[in-house]
């Protein structure tokens, strides 16, 4: 199947080529140049390879599936109309580096350049070359994207970026309306795949969401081909470099939304909705364009505004819902190619020979430049539609047919004559601007430069594409024709109509049009030149309607107004009102989820009440109350009840046959209180004071007591629904049978915990270390305010040291006893309650109360802990567990176990998922001493310099 | 008995869902800790609440749901408290660094931005 690596070829070089190119060095570029242009000519070459299977007029076609369930596949196609477009964006393409190749300054980043230049010939290729609308849809944006990097490339200067940014908001807009109408079509058809779309234009026409589809997609279109009211963004891109205005804004960009209007013209065009959209946009930028490019000065101001003029033609031929019209617009969208090309390249040559673009200060340089000045003015007459050049066929044909389209009935229709005439004259008279401004005239001298012919190879593209015009305005049936024959009927099938491509039609209608437009664009050109001559700035008439202003002044309103008035109306940056909204929404939501069954209570008999765990949680919820109460002005008390009902929570956890639970929420009680309790000294003083509460601040508390109860009352009634039924038959029974068979252990929930589930272990311990590798990197800039930096009053009267006289001794006493039960806890935890967590924390309380009674100085004199080893160490030993399961063919984390008998010691597991817990132990240990220490720290370090404590201040509180 | 406990966990979240409200810094912390207790609870009840069933396995035996403690509960708030511990050391030192910075306990980072 050669096709399918042909086409996959074309779309993959220039992709494949932007990687390299990009990956070259800065000064490389010769490499570049011969890369890029190596590159366009292969997706040329391929392109010519699978031409053959097209000539029929059918269509190469590959189809690689992707997600076939939702009809997305990567499908390439490629028919007579593709390879029109294809052919343009590889040869251009090719003509374009080689121009750029001398174009380009040496100071200019090239590799960027080129990388650029070859991913959007890739995805302009993907774009043309598509066969799934999804498909498509993405390689649209990514010709919207790649275009908006290569006009933004000299990204110092305020008018690229600028330019590129309006490009890429009008384009990418206009691509989020192609997706939404591209989505509308293949929900229409039922398949996003183009063949099956292009047999159902019945199907499409006659949907109830045709009208809906066809707007969004033409949105996509009329924006990208710059159409009016979307036209502006092009005339801002010229900031771009040369080369890329002359590839992408003649042949390839603005050329992909008449491109798509065409693709989809046979299922969606002959409605009246289709003409009128189309033919009134159109028709008004073939206008519009072609008159404000006659004011332009700037020489590729000229260039851009006459780009929209000639895609507003295009557009109106799709309009007219004709095939011959059909013809008309395919032939013209080659033709303008290559002389609006050409143009540009010449537009460059002048810019780079002489330093300005400005007509107004050009002149004369047919002297000088002789061979471009020749060059030029073919092509400037091809524009013009000057026959014998190729311009002036498809201009004819345009005439034809809009003297056709004027026998309907409506208004649009019979001034279409009319339009094309006046258009038509204005061609020919900014086409004379563009010539006679810059080639003739005196030689003022009044150029930055001294303007020179450009180097040999810089004018062969534009020689090419000349020649080109030429040969096609003087035999077009025996170059150009086989391959618009082929073009035309893969679009319009059976439906092909008789043209012609003469030259010559005899003395008719039409050639009166194109002979008036010559004519009156000299006489205009002749009028207008006192205009010219004082050189002012606008156009008449049309000074007050200025696209740009229009479009920064919505950009400011969207992204600035509009967002603010929203942000102030809907957002808050205020904590509490985020968590209330969050909490409120949390419990509407459940609300909402129960309100249809209602919350019944389950069947299942309910266990006896036992006085005890009723006292224990009379304790512990008057605890978590008073905790609630008191944490504004009472902190010590309120940390105190807080483990009250830690407690409660914990003899919860025995009761209910959860050892492990119970240990390791005992440890990690006494653990935070001992933090809180180092940070509690360098919080504020708040002093209760009389009065200090206002009306609204008891009303707001009201409220927040009221979404609390709601809260907590919501929470009970789900909890005790949820108790009242059985447990359904989970995963439990799988861990429960298989824990000492497969993981050697008795202790269920330390097996999970290091074996079955060692892998969320592993990730947990990573998280508990950096946690303390976070609180460590904080504490190092920790600034404290200035009022608390100060020794507390209890020290500095010594009194604290005497209160803790006799438990120090204790303390120091108990040190080696708690050692000695974390690493029993620790060897333990396979088979009994305890294992690597409450081991690790149970040594670092032991630690803890060492800097309890000794102070930090005395600890750290006499023992180094260091935290960060025990961390690393921990983690290594984990993770290096876990991977020597790997050396013995065993997944990740895989445990083995044995018993070693050790005598009179008894019998110790010798699993290697105790390895593991070990790892988790030392890592434990490590974090929770690290953190402990560091808050523990910084009453030592800014002590050291502390100023003299200044007066105490008590805050009021206020809520 | 499951009464208690729901009203337990009940009061131990409304408690804490009233400090998550509050404006100051450490009213926040004692919050999510009480929080934490009501979820963690919440999460247990999930094995429901055996009474003398125990939780290790006798040497060589495959366990049975039906005479054993549910384990699967336990593990995961086994992994909770770790973690909870974690992240109230985090916001500990996250609120004494807004403390120095701010130089008050508003969890806004200063009294009286009110809109």
């Amino acid at each position: 199947m050669p096709d399918a690596l042909y086409l996959s070829a074309a779309i993959a070089l220039p992709f494949l080529g932007a990687l390299v190119s990009a990956l070259l060095p800065a000064n490389a570029r010769r490499w570049e140049a011969w890369l890029a242009g190596g590159v366009a000519l292969a997706a040329l070459l391929m392109v010519w390879l699978c031409y053959p299977a097209v000539t029929g007029g059918g269509a190469a076609r590959v189809e690689i599936p992707w997600v076939p369930q939702l009809g997305l596949n990567l499908v390439l196609r490629m028919d007579g109309f593709a390879a029109v477009f294809a052919v343009m964006v590889a040869g251009i393409g090719f003509l374009v580096v080689l121009y750029a190749r001398y174009y380009m300054s040496s100071d200019d980043p090239i590799p960027r350049f080129f990388a650029f230049l070859l991913a959007f010939m890739g995805s302009m290729m993907g774009l043309v070359l598509s066969g799934n609308l999804i498909q498509l849809v993405f390689f649209w944006e990514l010709t919207s994207l790649f275009s908006f990097l290569l006009i933004g490339y000299w990204q110092h200067s305020a008018a690229a970026r600028d330019g590129a940014r309006m490009a890429l908001t009008v384009t990418a807009t206009g691509g989020l309306a192609l997706f939404a109408g591209m989505l509308l079509l293949g929900h229409i058809v039922g398949s996003y795949d183009l063949d099956v779309v292009l047999e159902s234009g019945n199907l499409i026409r006659e949907h109830a969401l045709y009208l809906p589809a066809l707007v969004l997609i033409l949105l996509g279109a009329l924006t990208k081909s710059a159409q009016f009211p979307f036209h502006f963004w092009l005339p801002q891109a010229m900031a771009a470099p040369t080369p890329v205005s002359a590839y992408l804004h003649s042949a390839t960009l603005v050329k992909a939304g008449i491109f798509l209007m065409a693709r989809l013209w046979p299922v969606m065009a002959g409605t009246d909705e289709w003409f009128w959209i189309l033919g009134s946009a159109g028709m008004i930028t073939l206008i519009l364009g072609a008159y404000v490019a006659i004011f332009q000065h700037d020489v590729k101001g000229l260039l851009a505004y006459s780009t929209i003029s000639h895609l507003g033609l295009i557009t109106l031929l799709l309009s007219l819902n004709s095939p011959l019209a059909m013809v008309a617009a395919i032939f013209h969208t080659m033709n303008h190619a290559t002389f609006k090309a050409s143009l540009f390249m010449a537009a460059g040559i002048i810019d780079h020979e002489t330093g300005t673009r400005d007509i107004r200060r050009l002149s004369g340089l047919n002297k000088t430049m002789p061979f471009t000045a020749r060059l030029a003015l073919v092509a400037a007459a091809a524009m013009a539609g000057v026959p014998l050049l190729n311009g002036f066929i498809s201009k004819e044909m345009f005439f034809t047919e809009a003297l056709t389209a004027s026998t309907a009935p409506t208004l649009l229709h019979s001034i279409m004559p009319v339009a094309a005439t006046i258009a038509g004259i204005f061609a020919v008279t900014y086409s004379l601007r563009f010539i006679h401004g810059a080639f003739f005239g005196p030689d003022t001298g009044d150029m930055p430069k001294v303007p020179h012919e450009p180097p040999q190879f810089m004018r062969v593209p534009v020689e090419v594409l000349v020649f080109g015009c030429m040969v096609v305005g003087i035999l077009p049936a025996a170059t150009i024709g086989p391959f618009l024959d082929v073009a035309v009927r893969s679009i319009l099938g059976g439906e092909t109509p008789e043209y012609s491509l003469a030259v010559w039609h005899g003395v008719n209608l039409p050639l009166v049009m194109s002979v008036l437009a010559l004519i009156g664009g000299v006489v205009l050109y002749r009028l207008l030149q006192r205009h010219f001559s004082t050189g002012v700035e606008g156009t008449p008439l049309l000074r007050g309607l200025d696209g740009r202003r229009i479009f920064d002044q919505a950009m400011v309103f969207l992204s600035w107004r509009f967002a603010r008035t929203l942000e102030r109306l809907l957002g808050t940056a205020r904590l509490q009102m985020q968590l209330r909204l969050m909490v409120v929404v949390c419990f509407g939501a459940a609300a909402l989820a129960l309100l249809p069954q209602g919350l019944a209570l389950g069947g299942v008999q309910l266990t006896r009440v036992d006085p005890v765990v009723g006292l224990i949680w009379a304790a512990g919820g008057l605890s978590a109350i008073g905790a609630a109460y008191q944490a504004k002005y009472h902190r010590l008390a309120a940390l105190i009840l807080l483990g009250g009902a830690g407690l409660a929570t914990c003899l919860t956890f025995v009761w209910f046959s959860a050892p492990d639970l119970a240990v390791t929420q005992l440890l990690v009680e006494v653990v935070t209180t001992v933090l809180l309790l180092l940070g509690l000294r360098w919080m504020p003083k708040r002093i209760e004071l009389p009065g200090s509460d206002r009306l609204l601040a008891r009303l707001r508390r009201y409220r927040d007591f009221g979404i609390a109860v709601a809260a907590g009352a919501g929470l009970t009634a789900i909890s005790y629904a949820t108790m009242t039924r059985a447990s359904p038959d989970g995963i439990s029974r799988h861990f429960l049978e298989r824990a000492y068979v497969e993981g050697g252990g008795t202790n269920v929930v330390n097996v999970i915990l290091v074996d079955f589930r060692g892998f969320d272990t592993l990730g947990e311990i990573t998280v508990l270390g950096i946690v303390a590798l976070t609180v460590f990197a904080l504490l190092r800039r920790f600034r404290p305010a200035p009022e608390s930096i100060g020794m507390p009053d209890q020290q500095q009267a010594g009194e604290a040291r005497d209160w803790l006289a006799v438990p120090a001794v204790t303390m120091r006493l108990l040190f080696p006893v708690i050692c000695l039960v974390a690493f029993y806890l620790l060897l333990r935890g396979h088979d009994l309650p305890g294992g690597g967590f409450a081991g690790g924390l149970m040594l670092s309380i032991g630690i803890l109360l060492q800097y309890m009674a000794g102070g930090t100085r005395w600890v750290e004199d006499h023992l180094r802990v260091h935290p960060l080893r025990w961390m690393a160490a921990g983690l290594l030993l984990a993770a290096g567990t876990g991977t020597a399961a790997l050396f013995f063919g065993r997944p990740f984390l895989t445990s083995y176990f044995a018993y070693a008998d050790l005598g009179i010691l008894g019998k110790l597991p010798m699993a290697s998922a105790m390895l593991f817990d070990i790892g988790v132990f030392a890592l434990v240990f490590g974090a929770t001493v690290l953190m402990l220490i560091a808050i523990a720290h910084q009453s030592v370090r800014s002590q050291r310099a502390a100023p003299p404590p200044p007066p105490s201040t008590a805050l009021p509180g206020d809520d | 008995m499951e009464l208690i406990l729901a009203l337990a966990i009940g009061v131990l979240g409304g408690s804490g869902v009233w400090l998550l409200m509050r404006p100051r810094t450490f009213q926040l912390i004692i919050g999510l800790s009480l929080l934490s207790y009501a979820v963690n609870l919440f999460i247990f009840s999930m094995g429901r609440f055996p009474v003398g069933k125990p939780p290790i396995l006798e040497p060589g035996m495959r366990g049975d749901p039906a005479v054993f403690a549910d384990p699967l509960p336990q593990s995961l708030v086994l992994t909770a408290i770790v973690i909870g511990f974690a992240t109230t050391a985090l916001f500990l030192v996250v609120m004494l660094a807004a403390r120095g910075l701010t130089g008050g306990d508003h969890v806004d980072g200063q009294a009286g931005r009110d809109r």
